[in-house]
């Protein structure tokens, strides 16, 4: 009899530790493989590598953060790498020197920065408009409206990169320079312009997640779109809304890709939006729908450039880790299904 | 007569309501009046035009003509989020909310309380906490909805109703998957909000509670008023009688079929992941109809589910012939002549996008297969012809979706599917839920048909009527165990009931 209680208490207790897994499985994935790292190249715990992960990750971040908000919706958005992409070449073009013998409108003069991050995140928010349009008004699913939105402002990218010389947009101006390479000296350290950029992207994300009445319509719209419209949620204006934003997010993101690299092709972003994607399925956004956290999207695209950068630090080859990620999206997504999965 | 007083004032007035499609006239000159301090049932088969009267109420479709009135303003409402801001509210039989995300979120969901640019979230707290405890909800406002008990998140949509003031709510089949102990604390709740002064419009098929819960009725026939009483002093048979428009003295046809010997024995069969069947004994006789009682919870699905393979096996023998047979999946289940009409009709029962001819034959397409392995169209023709002449099945063409069926029919062609695989077991799980009065009868029938056609027949219901209508013996099931088997012939609805608690 007391045997029989011991045991029970003991199947309980490992159903909790169960759940606990699934529940917190991808930041043991991101606490593991750091370990294994570790344990391989012991030299790989110092500030300066931690930096470089970070920085690494930012921009990604910044275009994952713009994505996750669609998938919560129940969409995706293919479009999201040429967005980035026709952003780095429009903000390459208005930021370069004014000393540049190259320059692709030498009439130009200084332009602050603040006005050329108005300029992109304004014909981000348009293409955002646009992909919100189609999808929300024309009913079209996500996959195809993006699909078409994708090779269009590729198009369009490519018809600009043309009319401004078909070369690589060089040359930028050192305030520029400085805002995407540069970082805060905070006595102890410096800190990355780019990685404050993507904690502010972050807050204001979990913010709007968390505590606005757009966020909440956004769970609800994904979660079940029959249930917010009959809540009197405007579902339509909602699905443009979070498209806009995301457009906005990517064309940031875009500006911030061309001033850290130097310089944009129209090639620039391409598959971008396959990472951001896979970095928030992996970070527990479903593709069903009305499910995702922040915190998990931050998880998701730290799993992947640790992978990057660790594992070519600890010199394995770079074609193992295609391998390893393809199986950690499989993984993680089995995981979470196995989450809401009832055993029969 | 019992003819309702005129003079007394309506909350809510409907009259005149005409409706037309093309080619049909789905409601005509229909009046439906709500006292305050009332539970008004709406009744009628399907088809009969409930639905689209309150859609037109609704503001989802638009009425042709008549006038609705709202505490005696005419109101023509857009949409149902305006009429719930005019306090007119709907419960929905498929319940509507945001699985994913709390309680508090869902009643809010569409006007959360702000405080600048957030959200109040103490604010939500309090107030759905306060509209719980007037209603004796005993919900938590920050539990994940996907988490709670149908029954639970029916009372979360009525306190949503409540949060909005609404003074009409409509609950469509409220009850049609709750325990009788839910019922009864749905039915305190349907008092509260009658004393509070709401009129409250009661959709159902179940005769027993309109007896039970509502003062006044509605009856509707193919889109006609019929008439409208108060529910003293009227019987039950009046009330079918006027809904069908003939005559059906008996709401169950003649049982004629005859038990003979035993095919199927189960023993001890105890499913692999519990909550689930435990110990499960009981044999089943060619001819026989077999029915399963208890209450929602009581795992009756799960005994056919785990004959059929579905669920997995702990322990326990299945005997067909008194040879023992595995049916570790339900393929292998259909390969010894099983059969299983599932209760969630248009998630596991129809393919309602595709045609008639598709959901007749697509469970025994190995019998199609021609020379080249490939299927012939002929073959399966004359088998959906076959289903549709012997299930009598109202349909223009064998290509109609049968989604745009009535459900009496949906259930018609599945009931024919699984017969042309010619099973010796049929296990039918709630195979009359959502189904008029009219196209009851006939499955009724067509069972009483198989089983003089040896077939044995199990039957799960939660309607005790039909149970004590139609089946020869009766096993009552408590909280996963047999808690008796009993003749139908000589037992009585208390003693079921008692039986269904008997493990509680």
């Amino acid at each position: 009899m007391e045997m029989s209680v011991e045991k029970k208490e003991r199947k309980i207790d490992s159903k909790k530790v169960k759940e606990w897994l699934l529940g917190s499985g991808i930041y043991l994935v991101l606490f593991l493989l750091i370990i294994v790292i570790i344990a391989k190249e012991p030299t790989f715990l110092s500030i300066r590598n931690f930096k470089n992960i970070l920085t690494q990750s930012s921009v990604k971040l910044i275009i994952a953060l713009g994505v996750a908000g669609i998938i919560v919706t129940q969409g995706t958005d293919l479009s999201a790498g040429r967005q980035v992409g026709l952003s780095a070449v429009v903000s390459a073009t208005l930021l370069q020197s004014v000393t540049n013998v190259n320059k692709v409108f030498p009439g130009l003069g200084d332009i602050p920065i603040i006005v050329v991050i108005g300029v992109v995140v304004l014909v981000g928010a348009l293409m955002g408009a646009i992909n919100g349009f189609v999808v929300a008004k024309l009913k079209v699913t996500p996959f195809i409206a993006t699909l078409g939105s994708m090779i269009i402002i590729y198009g369009i990218n490519s018809l600009y990169y043309d009319y401004v010389g078909a070369s690589p947009v060089a040359g930028f101006d050192g305030r520029f320079s400085k805002f995407a390479q540069g970082s805060l000296n905070i006595g102890i350290t410096e800190i990355p312009y780019l990685i404050i950029y993507a904690t502010i992207a972050t807050v204001f994300m979990w913010v709007l997640w968390n505590k606005t009445k757009f966020g909440k319509n956004l769970f609800a719209v994904g979660g079940n779109p029959e249930a917010a419209t009959v809540s009197g949620v405007n579902v339509t204006m909602s699905l443009m809304k979070v498209y806009v934003l995301s457009g906005m997010f990517y064309a940031f993101a875009g500006l911030l890709e061309a001033g850290r690299i130097g310089s944009a092709t129209n090639n620039l972003g391409n598959m971008y939006e396959l990472d951001a994607i896979a970095a928030c399925v992996v970070g527990g956004v479903s593709f069903s729908g009305g499910v995702g956290k922040v915190q998990g999207v931050v998880t998701g695209v730290l799993i992947f450039t640790v992978i990057n950068y660790g594992l070519t630090y600890v010199g394995v080859n770079p074609y193992w880790q295609f391998i390893i990620k393809g199986l950690i999206i499989i993984m993680a997504v089995a995981l979470d299904t196995m989450k809401y999965t009832k055993k029969k | 007569m019992g003819s309702i007083n005129e003079k007394k004032e309506y909350l809510l007035e409907m009259k005149g309501i005409s409706k037309e499609f093309p080619g049909v006239k789905a409601l005509d000159n229909v009046n439906l009046n709500i006292r305050p301090h009332s539970v008004h049932a709406l009744m009628g088969e399907n088809g009969a035009g409930k639905s689209t009267l309150m859609k037109c109420l609704f503001g989802i479709y638009s009425k042709n003509s008549g006038n609705i009135y709202l505490d005696g303003k005419e109101i023509n409402f857009q949409s149902s989020k305006e009429a719930l801001d005019n306090g007119v509210s709907m419960v929905h039989q498929e319940l509507n909310q945001v699985l994913q995300r709390n309680v508090m979120d869902n009643i809010w969901l569409g006007r959360y309380p702000k405080k600048g640019l957030f959200i109040d979230e103490k604010k939500m707290y309090e107030d759905t906490k306060a509209i719980f405890e007037e209603l004796d909800i005993d919900v938590d406002p920050k539990t994940r909805v996907g988490t709670l008990s149908v029954s639970q998140m029916q009372m979360v949509e009525i306190a949503k109703a409540v949060s909005y003031n609404s003074k009409i709510i409509v609950m469509d089949e409220p009850t049609s998957s709750l325990t009788e102990r839910e019922v009864n604390h749905l039915f305190k709740i349907i008092n509260k909000l009658r004393d509070r002064g709401c009129g409250i419009v009661y959709i159902s098929h179940k005769m027993e509670e309109i007896n039970q819960i509502s003062d006044d009725i509605t009856i509707l026939r193919d889109g006609q008023w019929i008439d409208t009483r108060e529910v003293k002093g009227i019987t039950t048979d009046e009330i079918i009688n006027m809904m069908v428009g003939r005559d059906l003295t008996h709401r169950f046809p003649k049982k004629d079929n005859v038990p003979g010997e035993v095919i199927l024995e189960v023993e001890g069969l105890t499913a692999k992941y519990q909550p689930s069947i435990q110990d499960i004994t009981f044999d089943l006789r060619k001819g026989e109809i077999l029915g399963v009682a208890g209450l929602v919870g009581a795992r009756r699905t799960d005994i056919l589910e785990t004959i059929f393979g579905m669920r997995q096996k702990e322990k326990g023998t299945i005997k067909l012939h008194g040879k023992e047979i595995k049916n570790e999946d339900s393929h292998e289940a259909i390969n010894h002549g099983f059969a299983m009409v599932t209760e969630e009709r248009r998630a596991t029962g129809i393919y309602s996008m595709l045609d008639i001819n598709f959901n007749s034959t697509i469970s025994n397409l190995d019998r199609y297969k021609g020379k080249a392995g490939l299927l012939e169209n002929a073959k399966m023709k004359e088998d959906t012809k076959w289903v549709i002449d012997s299930m009598r099945v109202k349909t223009p063409s064998q290509k109609t979706h049968i989604g745009t069926l009535s459900g009496g029919n949906q259930q018609k062609v599945v009931i024919g599917r699984w017969l042309l695989t010619q099973p010796e077991v049929l296990m039918l799980d709630e195979p009359t839920r959502g189904i008029d009065v009219g196209a009851k009868f006939e499955i009724y029938q067509l069972m009483i048909e198989l089983a003089k056609k040896d077939k044995g027949i199990i039957m799960v219901s939660s309607e005790m009527p039909e149970l004590i209508g139609v089946t020869d013996r009766i096993l009552v099931m408590s909280n996963g165990r047999i808690a008796g088997i009993v003749d139908t012939k000589t037992t009585s609805q208390e003693e079921i009931m008692r039986l269904t608690a008997k493990y509680l």
